[in-house]
């Protein structure tokens, strides 16, 4: 039907998020990975000094490198992968790292806009904000936004989406 | 989901809006012959509570009387609830209060009721009852929506015709586009109503099909048996291991296990196969016939369709072709080799249920495929329904396939590998490495299956998309009912220019995924299926590759 089918693809969103996000989702991500090591940690001192030591220290070495590499490189690929991009008509959004996914919605369909900041996220003045549509399968979730970018998109939104009649299903 | 706050204000000031006179608008009670079923249902919903009570009041010197006084309580808490529960019916809103000392009030806007389901246990049957759910579309497991239990069964299906019909009144009876041009003659024009006909008039009705008993055939081959059958077997182990009973000392057993220990053990096996096969068997059709006894679809002049099925209890689905988004044609591996398929609808307001059959979505029961499309193809009524139930899918090439295939025997191969490693090391017997590697090239026979289903099509105003071998599913969506599009790519993915393609949606199971399919093909889908929501994310592909 189109006459060169071929030759188009899907560009990337415009918009990258907050470079601070970097450092939120490496806390994020250390804050679990405190909570696995401990746990090896206790387990190894309460073992005291069997035979079956170095097994213990085996896995809880492995933890540690596998932490380390995950932290490095974790944040800085997402951050090179999230992006978000809102135009007059669609929504559209870019998230993961290692499986990536792209959502994009019609403003027309948007039912509601949510803004949410975790103490995480406050404490590097980050927000995320998920845009519902009437799917349950469809929210849009942008995360690591500048909190006073997050205000704006919201309000945006919101004025755009206000704009609609109809029950958008 | 966000408008609950709002509709549930808007109730607070109802009698503002109900001071209309229209004759709907007046409070209604539910039938008064619920006061005989709400204390028998409750009675025994707390049978374990009140039988607690009876023994413990044994020890005591009072005697029984705990448990008389539970049961008068629990017979005067249903009394309450009948007599504090109204429903009304305004020009714009269906309204239902409830509760003595937590009032509470729901409301929906009349024009958003998407589906009526009117239901009768055996309990209702018998007194000529029938429970009406009023769906709107919004999802929340934890409230129970617009219920109304206990209605006589006439008025409850005057309620539904009410209901569905009113909103015709303001959108007009002609609702459907034409039908497509190579449909089957079914002998009769689209019904059309005539003007200055009352509303709530009974609707002429079209039967699309109606349950043929030889389809019972099919029952075998949906494994509903095997899962009865299992809780079954569970219940009475269950049951065995409470009542300390030593199953070993019951006489039957004895005798079975005398007669299983004179049996060579290939017979044995044949015979426990053999017979399960039967009770499975017996178990599927009893249970076809629960569910579908009596299964009928018909399609209303003011445009809804109904299915009515159910032997024990009865059931009667309402759903409103606008609310009607696209068909899902499921064939499940058994069933497809039996010929068989069935028909479940794609609804905003119906959400697919476990197992299908509970969602109250079914629009042909399992069945002869050529029926199935062929109600699949008369229900939807846009352009392409045609092609989009039944036409082949397009494939999605070579790199689907080696993905389905090695996913599939990917872990299997690797299971076989370290048996091998074990049998020449450990000196495992060799017929359980044989065994993996049967089992191996089984799933590569599934993996190759899988990318038989798969495949994408658009076609008219429908996106059909199909996968699966076990549980091999086609839906055939209408494009309008599509929301946004989420485009997931995993590395593999990525490497091998492949992505999923989800069309999210309101209706049915709120997302339907073209897998594997090329990244540029997906493009192609979205543009032809939405038309202007990419382009501005559009650009041309480089070159290089």
């Amino acid at each position: 039907m189109d006459p060169e089918p071929m030759s188009v693809e899907l560009r990337a969103p415009a918009h990258l998020v907050s470079r601070r996000a970097i450092a939120f989702w490496t806390v994020r991500a250390l804050i679990g990975w405190i909570v696995i090591v401990g746990i090896q940690l206790v387990i190894l001192i309460a073992s005291g000094s069997t035979h079956h030591r170095w097994v213990n220290v085996l896995i809880l070495a492995c933890s540690v490198l596998l932490g380390a590499v995950h932290l490095i490189v974790m944040p800085r690929w997402r951050y090179r992968v999230h992006r978000w991009e809102i135009t007059r008509t669609a929504c559209y959004s870019q998230s993961g790292w290692i499986t990536q996914e792209r959502r994009i919605a019609p403003l027309s369909r948007i039912q509601t806009v949510d803004s949410e900041r975790g103490p995480l996220e406050q404490l590097f003045k980050l927000a995320n904000i998920t845009v519902t549509t009437a799917s349950a399968a469809g929210a849009i979730k942008i995360h690591g936004l500048d909190s006073s970018a997050a205000d704006r998109i919201v309000h945006e939104l919101t004025t755009i989406a206000a704009l609609d009649g109809g029950d958008a299903t | 989901m966000t408008e609950q706050p709002r509709t549930e204000a808007q109730a607070q000031s109802a009698p503002v809006q109900g001071a209309d006179g229209a004759p709907g608008a007046q409070w209604r009670r539910l039938s008064p012959r619920m006061l005989l079923v709400h204390p028998v249902r409750e009675l025994i919903r707390y049978i374990p509570v009140l039988a607690g009570a009876f023994f413990a009041g044994r020890n005591s010197d009072n005697g029984q009387w705990w448990s008389l006084i539970g049961v008068a309580l629990v017979i005067g808490l249903s009394v309450v609830r009948w007599a504090t529960t109204r429903f009304r019916i305004t020009p714009d809103q269906v309204q239902l209060r409830t509760g003595l000392l937590r009032k509470r009030t729901i409301a929906a806007p009349a024009d958003r009721v998407r589906s009526v389901d009117v239901t009768a246990h055996t309990l209702h049957r018998v007194l000529g009852l029938a429970k009406v759910s009023i769906g709107t579309g919004t999802y929340d497991r934890k409230k129970e929506g617009l219920v109304l239990d206990g209605l006589a069964a006439p008025q409850a299906a005057a309620l539904r015709a009410e209901l569905l019909h009113r909103g015709q009144s303001i959108r007009g009876p002609a609702l459907r586009g034409p039908q497509p041009t190579n449909a089957v003659p079914d002998g009769r024009p689209i019904n059309t109503v005539p003007d200055g006909q009352p509303i709530n008039a009974v609707p002429e009705e079209q039967e699309l099909v109606r349950q043929d008993p030889a389809w019972l055939r099919f029952a075998p081959f949906t494994l509903s048996g095997l899962i009865t059958g299992l809780a079954i077997l569970g219940f009475g182990w269950n049951a065995l291991q409470q009542s300390h009973v030593d199953a070993g000392r019951l006489g039957p057993v004895q005798s079975a296990s005398r007669h299983l220990s004179d049996t060579p053990l290939w017979l044995l096996v044949v015979q426990l196969l053999v017979g399960a096969l039967v009770v499975i068997s017996l178990l599927s059709v009893a249970g076809y016939l629960l569910s579908y006894y009596g299964f009928r679809l018909t399609r209303h002049t003011g445009g809804t369709l109904q299915v009515t099925r159910g032997l024990l209890t009865s059931r009667a689905t309402s759903i409103e072709q606008t609310r009607l988004r696209g068909v899902e044609l499921s064939e499940p591996l058994l069933l497809r080799a039996a010929g068989g398929a069935r028909l479940i609808a794609v609804a905003t307001g119906l959400r697919v249920g476990r197992g299908a059959e509970r969602g109250g979505t079914v629009l042909v029961p399992p069945a002869p495929r050529s029926i199935v499309y062929e109600v699949g193809q008369r229900v939807l009524d846009e352009d392409g329904a045609w092609s989009a139930v039944a036409d082949p899918l397009r494939r999605h090439g070579a790199a689907a396939l080696r993905r389905r295939v090695v996913r599939a025997c990917l872990p299997w191969l690797l299971i076989t590998a370290a048996l091998v490693l074990l049998t020449t090391t450990a000196g495992l017997p060799a017929w359980i490495p044989l065994s993996a590697l049967a089992l191996t090239l089984a799933f590569g026979w599934i993996g190759l299956d899988r990318y038989r289903s798969l495949g994408h099509l658009v076609v008219g105003s429908y996106l059909a998309t199909g996968a699966g071998s076990l549980a091999r599913r086609r839906v055939a969506l209408e494009a309008e009912g599509i929301i946004g599009w989420n485009i997931r790519r995993t590395m593999f993915q990525r490497r091998l220019g492949l992505a999923t393609l989800t069309a999210t949606t309101a209706a049915g199971r709120q997302g339907y995924p073209v897998i594997d399919i090329s990244s540029v093909d997906a493009v192609d889908v979205i543009r032809r299926a939405t038309p202007g929501l990419l382009e501005e994310f559009i650009r041309q592909r480089q070159q290089d590759r």
